[in-house]
């Protein structure tokens, strides 16, 4: 092409804050809010109990929110999660209460999950409809279809009747609750899969542009769906973990799972947007979000407080993802 | 009109015969007979919406050609066209669009949908890390001190933009390069690198197919025209038969009264 080479193009690469500036900044503002626990609640913020509470507790969510970063990413929304949790959930329990052994009645819960995702990612993605509408829809019908077929009754689930299960989703193995670890595990599994995988790199490339994306051959119905698949498959293991660490299966599983969820992607510096996003900050976010969670109800704050906390936290970190995509692509601060 | 093979006894590079694209309600294509040989740069013209673009995709396998439309490569009829497998027998494109994803870094760009893997089956992200490097520096001859491997396509100017999607089309040595507009926002110096670029497919023995608005950038450069016109193939000639001059004053006839004598 050009005849004359430049001697020396050799360039620095993007600086540390550009490229990771808007994760550190939303984290950032997730530690000063906990740093205002620890002002406002010494005394419970400085025990190790509150800690050993919210490792078990945060993965129950927070494991969802590293599958939900897959769909986000892909500029995609999934609502329907936290009934997906219940249906797949509540599939488990007809297949013990019907004399399967757990592992194939667990196997059987996690192909529910993944036939909820189908559903949704194949009307988002082959449909194309809006994926915030349509995951409504599919939510209602979920959480309807396991009302139904458990008349509205829970299930209990001691640890007597499944010591295997209890041993693989509520004991602590060398002082960590095993939610962490399976959390920890999972952060490892889906950041594989996320940045170094093909799906993974498509999963960046379809949320980035869906047109350029066909254009290059890639298939954007497949890549979305099996976003999709991921999150519903994770949010039966998430169910089940719930259940577990409550020793019964309630038909309302999934309740209250939505907001911090979310809350997690979105403080994790996922982009609203699409195209851009990481499960590393799902997982900080997801504790930061833990703590928020543990903090307000053990420092005695009213509950109230905890829905105020995440509405915040959830409009920062999109006001700021968006003020800072914006500098970089050098537009005015309002977009026009 | 030299219609019939141009070169008796070769088999085209590809081949659409009787191809139509009908959206809704709208006929794009219409019985479209189209065809690029080896080591040939076919030149296609046509005002706007004479269905240009749509030939483009069509050929690339990202549009489906309505039922009785076929698609030939190397002379086998191919049935299940799709831009990944026209990708992998080879056919590239330099999209008008450009087809770039902008807030993903350059080498996500240069490797987009055929990303290479290590034998473990993970992205080889190192070595696609140092092939856009290295294909920044000997091939687009980057001095801006802006572009990097790792740096997102959005922060870069309109012809650095270009240069990467004429580069990940090049970079896999396609059998047949497919140029649409690709001069389009460009500034002179960076038009010529681009007709350069043209002219060198020829030279290695590859063929294009190069679509432009400006048929002074067209004209020396191809070796056969096709002239479109409200989809429809209103004529095709060799270089050798047509001037310049009675090329364009075909083309205006065209497009006022749809035929070219």
């Amino acid at each position: 092409m050009s005849d004359e080479k430049p001697k020396n193009n050799r360039v620095a690469p993007p600086s540390f804050l550009r490229r990771y500036g808007s994760q550190l900044g939303i984290i950032g503002v997730g530690l000063v809010m906990w740093l205002g626990f620890v002002i406002a609640a010494p005394t419970v913020f400085t025990n190790t109990f509150i800690y050993v509470a919210f490792a078990q507790t945060t993965p129950q969510f927070g494991i969802i929110a590293l599958a939900l970063t897959f769909v986000v990413i892909t500029g995609e929304i999934d609502l329907s999660f936290p009934s997906i949790m219940a249906l797949g959930t509540a599939i488990f329990c007809i297949g013990v209460t019907h004399g399967l052994v757990w592992p194939v009645a667990l196997l059987l819960g996690l192909a529910t999950g993944a036939a909820c995702g189908w559903v949704n990612g194949f009307l988002v993605s082959w449909l194309n409809i809006p994926s915030l509408v349509i995951t409504i829809g599919t939510s209602f019908l979920f959480r309807g279809l396991e009302l139904v077929i458990m008349n509205g009754t829970g299930v209990p689930l001691t640890a007597d009747m499944y010591p295997g299960l209890h041993a693989l989703l509520r004991e602590s193995y060398f002082g960590v609750p095993v939610q962490t670890l399976w959390m920890l595990a999972l952060l490892g599994l889906t950041w594989l899969l996320l940045n170094r995988t093909r799906f993974g790199a498509h999963v960046f490339l379809v949320g980035d542009n869906p047109t350029s994306a066909r254009l290059m051959g890639i298939d954007a119905v497949s890549v979305k769906t099996r976003a999709f698949m991921l999150t519903g498959v994770i949010a039966v293991f998430c169910g089940l973990m719930t259940s577990v660490y409550g020793y019964y299966f309630w038909p309302t599983t999934g309740d209250g799972f939505l907001l911090n969820t979310i809350a997690s992607v979105f403080l994790g510096g996922t982009s609203v947007f699409g195209g851009t996003g990481s499960v590393i900050g799902s997982f900080v976010a997801s504790y930061i979000i833990g703590a928020i969670n543990a903090g307000i109800v053990s420092a005695g704050i009213n509950a109230f407080y905890t829905q105020l906390c995440f509405g915040l936290v959830i409009v920062i970190s999109v006001v700021l993802q968006t003020i800072i995509d914006r500098k970089i692509r050098r537009q005015s601060i309002t977009g026009r | 009109m030299a219609e019939a093979s141009p070169r008796p006894g070769e088999t085209p590079v590809i081949e659409l015969r009787n191809v139509s694209k009908t959206f809704g309600e709208v006929r794009s294509l219409s019985d479209i007979n189209f065809a690029v040989y080896p080591g040939e740069i076919v030149g296609l013209l046509g005002d706007n919406g004479a269905g240009k673009s749509t030939l483009v995709k069509t050929v690339m396998g990202f549009h489906k050609p309505d039922a009785g439309g076929d698609v030939f490569f190397k002379g086998e009829k191919i049935d299940d066209w799709s831009v990944a497998r026209a990708r992998g027998l080879g056919i590239e494109t330099v999209y008008q669009e450009r087809a770039l994803c902008e807030k993903q870094p350059i080498w996500r760009n240069m490797f987009m949908g055929r990303e290479p893997r290590t034998a473990w089956g993970l992205l080889d992200v190192k070595k696609m890390r140092e092939e856009s490097a290295r294909l920044m520096s000997e091939h687009m001859g980057f001095t801006s001190a802006a572009v990097h491997p790792d740096n997102v396509v959005t922060t870069m100017s309109g012809g650095e933009k270009q240069g990467v999607a004429i580069t990940r089309a090049l970079y896999f040595d396609a059998q047949l390069v497919i140029l649409d507009e690709p001069t389009m926002g460009l500034s002179l110096t960076e038009t010529k690198k681009t007709l350069d670029f043209v002219s060198n497919i020829k030279k290695a023995g590859k063929s294009a197919i190069f679509i432009d608005h400006n048929i002074f950038h067209v004209y020396p450069v191809v070796d056969r025209l096709y002239v479109l016109d409200r989809g429809k193939v209103a004529g095709v000639y060799d270089k050798s038969e047509i001037s310049m001059e009675e090329l364009i004053d075909r083309l205006y006839r065209v497009a006022r009264t749809g035929t070219l004598e």
